[in-house]
């Protein structure tokens, strides 16, 4: 039986050390909303999410409330709506309808966020794809609720840099188009390589095509919890290290395992993967960068953030695979900029760099996520950031992503407030030789050599 | 049997249990384990409690046990078992 010392410890882990289920993700398809009539697709899409998501947001709270267990997020991410928009859009401001269309849908259902005005384009782009891209700044500013993002590479296929160009001016834009708001836009905008179709992480979160109708996928956090079984093995050696993140990470995946069943159960929705993901948030205590520094970093960026970073990965995969009979999404650390005290103080006291943060992506999921740049940024300088980030995830036939934001009417020196979850950030430097000759040329990176395995 | 977990922690004062015992009664709630200590004067306990014969909705009682709480000026909880099983039990 349940004995007191381990209702306690669970008990402080929810209580102290910001232990919570990060997101109950709803996953739907919207493949049988298609129509070639813009306003019955619209009146198709809307009637789906808030059919299929009604209970969503009572569930998930009655679920927080009978295990005691914090959810802090209830999302849907939907099938990419390049394909869904495919046979009724014809520019991009019928793209901007349906954004309307799901925020709404989003409101009505009670989400914070709806990921999945998406195109995946990491071969070659269609017309759809391209008006769908070329809506996404104005489908950012004219809504709260949409989250957007764009494949432009993966493994099998290399990298589409005609849709890297085109995303760098895309990121540029939307700064512009949100510029009043510290270019929030941008923070709801993600570059993928190897974009996975189960993610239930917001900004990138998408239904691939490959999915079920309806599915539940649950992100698990606690960056906190691992910090504080740390502290306990301060100064041990790397095999009592790896074995406490282990253990911790598996509590954690249980945790996620056990409300995503029930969220399945009580919905009637099959349950499809638990993303253990460290995912912080700014609050203090919650923080991937502060795990880094208890394993024996000065500070985050330091020699040495690298190993310590993809040992943290890896322990937490090993020990979070066993608790959970379908692991997917993204699951390692995330690095987010501003949404991580830790970091940010690293940023502040000039220890962590946007190279150095480049060499975390190579061994962590996932990427360059919430970077404050100046707004001068040019275009193809953003593209030649996306490119190097892309063919790191296409090399290591990894998951990679770029989320920058270039805050308009900011420079290095300045802070940007994005504000809740999205945390601030300081405007950190970029390299200002340019790339543009390399940007300018068209088409795409061929595949490496080793994706040919069959 | 459906088994839930109720923690009570705060300042010790004359009746905890018998307020908690009461309520679980009133609501047929059948208390299977009970541990409990003292540190420093701080009240601390563990119940492990039935809630098959539950009549009402589980979330009410999870409200009206935190509700009590206030009441007697100490922490109280009331969380399905399956949490700590399944964080602890392989």
């Amino acid at each position: 039986m349940i004995n007191m010392y381990e209702v306690s410890e669970t008990n402080k882990m929810i209580e102290h050390e910001n232990l919570d289920v990060r997101t109950i993700t709803l996953g739907i398809s919207l493949l049988d909303c298609i129509d070639s009539d813009l306003d019955e697709l619209n009146r198709k899409i809307y009637e789906k999410i808030t059919t299929v998501a009604k209970d969503l947001v009572s569930t998930g709270q009655d679920i927080e409330k009978e295990f005691g267990i914090p959810i802090v997020n209830k999302r849907i991410s939907i099938t990419p709506i390049s394909l869904i928009g495919a046979a009724a859009c014809k520019t991009p401001e019928d793209f901007v309808s349906i954004a309307r269309t799901l925020d709404r849908a989003a409101l009505q259902v009670g989400v914070n966020f709806i990921g999945g005005y998406s195109a995946l384009v990491s071969k070659g782009m269609t017309a759809s794809d391209e008006n769908l891209i070329r809506s996404i700044p104005q489908a950012l500013a004219e809504t709260e609720r949409i989250c957007s993002s764009v494949n432009v590479g993966s493994t099998k296929t290399g990298i589409n840099m005609d849709a890297v160009r085109l995303c760098g001016e895309i990121v540029k834009e939307t700064a512009e188009a949100t510029k009043e708001r510290d270019s929030l836009g941008c923070a709801k905008l993600v570059i993928f390589c190897n974009a996975p179709d189960d993610n239930p992480f917001m900004a990138g979160a998408f239904l691939g095509v490959t999915e079920a109708d309806a599915v539940i996928n649950v992100g698990v956090s606690g960056p906190g919890v691992v910090k504080k079984a740390l502290e306990k093995v301060r100064g041990k050696g790397f095999e009592e290290l790896c074995e406490t993140i282990k253990k911790t990470a598996f509590k954690v995946t249980r945790v996620g395992q056990l409300v995503a069943g029930e969220a399945s159960a009580r919905m009637g929705i099959p349950f499809g993967i638990v993303d253990l993901s460290l995912a912080p948030t700014p609050a203090v205590g919650d923080s991937v960068a502060e795990i880094l520094e208890e394993i024996g970093l000065e500070r985050v960026g330091a020699p040495g953030t690298t190993a310590a970073l993809a040992m943290l990965n890896d322990q937490v995969k090993k020990g979070g695979v066993m608790a959970s009979s379908y692991v997917g999404g993204l699951s390692g650390a995330f690095i987010p900029v501003s949404e991580d005290q830790g970091m940010i103080d690293a940023v502040h006291a000039g220890s962590l760099t946007l190279e150095k943060l480049e060499a975390m992506t190579c061994v962590c999921s996932v990427g360059l996520d919430m970077i404050a740049i100046p707004g001068k940024t040019s275009a193809s300088t953003i593209s030649g950031i996306i490119a190097d980030e892309m063919a790191i995830g296409m090399v290591n036939q990894k998951t990679t992503a770029v989320r920058l934001i270039p805050v308009i009417g900011k420079d290095v020196g300045d802070m940007a407030e994005f504000g809740g979850l999205l945390g601030y950030a300081p405007i950190m430097p970029v390299n200002e030789f340019g790339c543009d000759a390399f940007i300018s040329r068209k088409g795409r990176i061929p595949a490496p050599i080793h994706s040919f395995k069959n | 049997m459906k088994k839930c977990i109720v923690t009570v922690l705060g300042k010790d004062t004359v009746g905890i249990i018998a307020k908690v015992c009461t309520y679980l009664a009133e609501n047929e709630i059948n208390i299977l384990d009970i541990s409990q200590t003292i540190v420093q004067g701080y009240f601390n306990m563990m119940m492990i409690v039935d809630v098959t014969h539950l009549k009402k909705d589980f979330t009410d009682v999870c409200d009206e046990m935190d509700e009590l709480g206030k009441e007697i000026g100490v922490n109280i909880r009331c969380q399905r078992e399956e949490i700590f099983e399944k964080m602890h039990r392989l």
